[in-house]
């Protein structure tokens, strides 16, 4: 198929950046999005331009690293996918792709397509974590039984990839959907609680530090989000915010 | 006499770590505040200890080319981590551990790493559960485990098909925990681009960062490399697209020994390459053999009427098709390790009966699976005379919950369900189980100079066992470093903090400068990717799955070739001053130009088959295991440790002999 490509082209955090429009023929409906990006790249190369700068690693869905708002959705059209996993047959020949970087005050773009998303560490780092230290000398892994039912719910929030498409497809640009997912892991399992409090409240701040947006309710990331988390996360968080203001 | 001396500690095998810990020099926690490390590579291995040594009080540096520690590509391993836990009382120990691992990898493993490493493998899910990762559990509360290749027990703990995203979160979780401390200084979408030595002592690093294209000096008192395999040497494979050999292969061109080369691990159950824009593969986890059974047509009628699409696989009857791995190999059947079921994916597909366009797919069929856990669900939920709809509908929600991702993940990329209809699969590059040479310290022939998981070539022989590698990465990191380290950096409590503005730093930094304006002022005619591409088809074609002297040696010269025309014509647009992919992709593929020669040099001098490493001149002629590969203990028991003069092609070999004290070794049946 043919296609053509608008793309937004930033040179730097500095430059203004602008949509550009570019052609790419004979697409395979097999390829994947960022095969199509490959080939655009190495059309761009052979003319002695510059490539499109875009994030990307695993290709196959779970580092989290690819990060495209394409057609005006994180990840692109289809459901419960990231970019590198999208295939161009979702979409027909002769159409328009518009690709643009997640958007976020949080997430300033660095490049092209390139955006920052050091916010997402800088919050675990208030709190993304268990303080066990790493000598192995804990007790044996079956001296705390955990239902399977609390495991299967904590093993979905861990599942979150840290991608950002949650922030991208909010209007208000909130993180809620990520942190949410991470004190929920926590919450869930027993070896989480000792350190719930404190948790969830500096995990919170640190987020509204870095200018993440309120939620409204809106569950547009619930929607767009690559790994199905769902809102109930946020749930979750919010009680356990709750809970930890009138207990400290 | 030999210039590698392994270091290993004297004693029976079964108390040598215990006492080697008992008296190795302690450093005080007062003097840890004065000493910095260098981790390269933030994965489980990387991860793991650059959180444990900050931890123990030392200043760590991490540094990892991706905007955050948490996407190391250890997060795409799927199926689980082995332990000698022996939670389902089948009879697994430490001592059957170390055995597997050994025999799997062909013995060509070191004996005394191995058992360490079967050693600390329950200690890993003792402190992974206490972080928090959400292995499965069964209905009890305890953890589940599932059975892997190779072996005849179920010691594989799992988190889903995302045990690798769950083992590394918990690893960066660690890492966050010390960064929030001020101890873990994290240097995210930096690279490394070579080590500084100085009086023979690895000192410090060049780094880049790659959004600026700024050259930093960082100095230590130790450097780790944890910076994960070289299976994209053949381009396609199943790492990353960033996953590289620039910190491994620069190591070794500074004085650090590179190990067995030649010894990579073709995994069989990948989804199989549709075109030449093919960019990667994907793997689909060794775990589907528990449950999938892998077969093609008997008749080479029904294999074309499949390709034609005038036939469907779930058309064929039972005796229409050959489970051709239970058919060789009753005992082990689907279960036989990954380089035997590769090369028997690779006889039926040569011989002819591949079931898709290319020719190169064998079914992975899970029809069985599903009427097998139906019926057993039936009988649980007290449903009696069960409908085959109903059947199939229980059996396929426990496959569901089983591999429902990589179930997922699979229909996202073919189009097709797996639930309906068999997959395809084909297998790709997967694993490298050659690196950077290491003694039982872990350090490499470089003085302070340490090498961990993937990177390095110590535990895994010339084949890994399924779910071994996360056991690697983390034993190495969470509890063999830790140690070893604290011995050699007990001798540094005098040395104080290392000065980055010396000679050693100018001439190595210069060294880097010089390559990436080399690269961005080269304006040649072909991309990187053109490059790397072709050394890939080279790799693939030549140092493949089977392997011979006339292939290997045309290899060596046309990888020689294309590296000289790559420095004549490449092309890298865009400045050094900013963030370049292609000039980030030009270092690594130069790199990888060297390493694939190197490589075709190790598999032409190692004339036997074992392993990952099948050559066509060593096969057993008659009886039983006719056609199967055949070892050369006599003349090839020992590791092949490269040492670099100038070229790849002039690499000198030094052997360390391995010695056998506590297994017999036999031939490797799985029959």
């Amino acid at each position: 198929m043919n296609l053509t490509l608008k793309i937004w082209r930033q040179s730097n955090a500095q430059d203004k950046g602008k949509m550009v429009d570019y052609k790419v023929t004979e697409i395979s409906e097999h390829m994947s999005f960022l095969e199509m990006m490959d080939v655009l790249n190495e059309q761009l190369i052979n003319k002695g331009e510059e490539p499109v700068a875009f994030d990307h690693d695993c290709r196959e869905g779970i580092c989290g690293m690819c990060s495209m708002f394409i057609n005006g959705e994180a990840h692109g059209p289809d459901r419960g996918v990231t970019t590198c996993q999208l295939h161009m047959r979702m979409f027909k020949d002769g159409d328009t792709i518009t690709i643009e970087p997640f958007r976020a005050k949080a997430f300033p773009v660095i490049k092209d397509l390139v955006v920052d998303r050091s916010s997402f560490d800088r919050i675990q780092h208030a709190g993304g974590y268990i303080s066990v230290n790493t000598s192995g000398n804990t007790q044996d892994a079956n001296g705390i039984p955990i239902s399977k039912h609390a495991a299967d719910e904590a093993m979905d929030a861990a599942t979150c990839i840290g991608c950002g498409a949650c922030v991208a497809s909010c209007k208000n640009a909130s993180a809620m959907l990520f942190v949410g997912a991470k004190v929920s892991q926590y919450a869930l399992l027993p070896q989480g609680q000792v350190e719930a409090v404190d948790r969830v409240q500096n995990m919170v701040a640190q987020m509204d530090l870095e200018g993440f947006g309120n939620c409204t309710n809106t569950g547009a990331c619930e929607v767009e989000c690559p790994k199905g988390i769902s809102l109930e996360n946020i749930a979750r968080m919010n009680r356990e915010f709750l809970s930890a203001n009138v207990k400290s | 006499m030999s210039v590698l001396d392994s270091k290993v500690p004297k004693g029976p095998l079964k108390t040598k770590w215990t006492d080697y810990k008992n008296h190795i020099d302690l450093v005080n926690p007062a003097n840890k505040r004065n000493i910095d490390v260098i981790v390269v590579g933030t994965g489980l291995a990387g991860g793991s200890a650059a959180a444990t040594l900050a931890e123990l009080g030392y200043n760590v540096k991490t540094f990892c080319y991706q905007d955050s520690p948490r996407r190391a590509h250890s997060i795409a391993a799927q199926g689980g981590i082995n332990a000698a836990k022996n939670y389902q009382g089948d009879g697994d120990s430490t001592y059957r551990l170390f055995y597997d691992t050994v025999k799997g990898g062909d013995y060509r493993s070191r004996e005394a790493n191995v058992y360490r490493l079967a050693e600390v493998s329950a200690n890993i899910i003792d402190q992974c559960v206490a972080q928090g990762v959400p292995f499965a559990r069964d209905y009890g509360g305890l953890l589940d485990n599932r059975s892997f290749g190779g072996v005849l027990v179920s010691r594989t703990f799992y988190a889903k098909g995302q045990t690798g995203q769950q083992l590394l979160l918990g690893a960066y979780s660690a890492m966050n925990r010390q960064i929030a401390r001020g101890k873990i200084t994290p240097f995210n979408r930096h690279e490394m681009l070579d080590v500084v030595k100085v009086d023979g002592k690895a000192r410090g690093i060049i780094a880049r960062d790659l959004v600026t294209g700024e050259i930093e000096r960082h100095s230590a008192h130790a450097v780790v490399i944890a910076s994960g395999g070289y299976g994209n040497v053949y381009f396609l494979s199943t790492n990353a697209m960033g996953s590289n050999a620039t910190a491994a292969w620069k190591i070794h061109k500074k004085g650090a020994f590179f190990a067995n080369p030649c010894y990579t691990q073709i995994h069989p159950t990948c989804i199989p390459r549709s075109g030449d824009y093919q960019s990667k593969l994907t793997l689909m986890s060794e775990s589907l053999r528990n449950d999938g059974r892998i077969w093609v047509p008997k008749n080479m009628d029904d294999v074309m009427a499949i390709r034609e699409g005038k036939k469907k696989p779930t058309d064929l009857s039972e005796d229409e098709r050959d489970y051709y791995l239970e058919r060789r190999y009753p005992a082990f059947g689907n279960l036989v390790p990954r380089d035997v079921a590769s090369r028997a994916a690779k006889e039926r597909c040569d011989a002819g009966y591949g079931v898709n366009a290319t020719g190169e797919a064998v079914y992975l069929d899970f029809a069985s699976a599903i009427q097998r856990y139906g019926v057993e669900q039936a009988k649980i939920h007290n449903i009696s005379n069960a409908s085959a709809d109903k059947i199939y509908e229980l059996g396929a929600a426990i496959v569901k919950a089983k591999y429902g991702n990589l179930f997922q993940m699979y229909e996202k990329i073919v189009d097709q369900d797996p639930y309906k209809t068999p997959m395809m699969i084909y297998p790709a590059v997967h694993y490298t189980m050659g690196g950077v040479w290491v003694d039982y310290n872990l350090m490499t022939t470089v003085e302070g100079l340490y090498c961990i998981g993937e990177a390095n070539f110590s535990d895994h022989g010339a084949n890994r066992l399924g779910a071994s590698a996360l056991m690697q990465g983390l034993a190495d990191g969470y509890f063999v470093l830790p140690y070893t380290i604290g011995d050699y950096l007990s001798h540094e409590i005098r040395t104080g903090k290392i000065a980055t503005d010396t000679p050693e730093f100018d001439a190595a930094e210069k060294e880097v400068t010089d390559k990436i304006n080399f690269f961005v002022n080269n304006k040649g005619s072909h991309s990187v990717d053109y490059y790397h591409k072709k050394l890939g088809n080279i790799m693939w074609e030549k140092c493949g799955m089977s392997r011979n002297a006339e292939g290997l040696k045309e290899a060596m010269a046309e990888i020689k070739a294309l590296r000289e025309d790559f420095y004549k014509n490449v092309s890298v647009p865009g400045t050094a001053t900013e963030l370049n992919a292609e000039l980030e992709k030009a270092g690594r593929v130069a790199d990888f130009l060297e390493l694939g020669e190197l490589f075709a040099k190790d598999a032409l001098e190692r004339e036997e088959s074992c392993g990952g490493h099948f050559r066509e001149e060593s096969v057993e002629i008659g009886g039983e295991q006719a056609g199967e590969a055949k070892r050369n203990d006599v003349d090839f028991a020992f590791v092949s440790a490269w040492e670099y003069k100038g070229e790849p092609g002039d690499a000198v070999l030094h052997k360390e002999e391995l010695e056998f004290n506590e297994i017999e070794l036999k031939q490797r049946s799985y029959k």
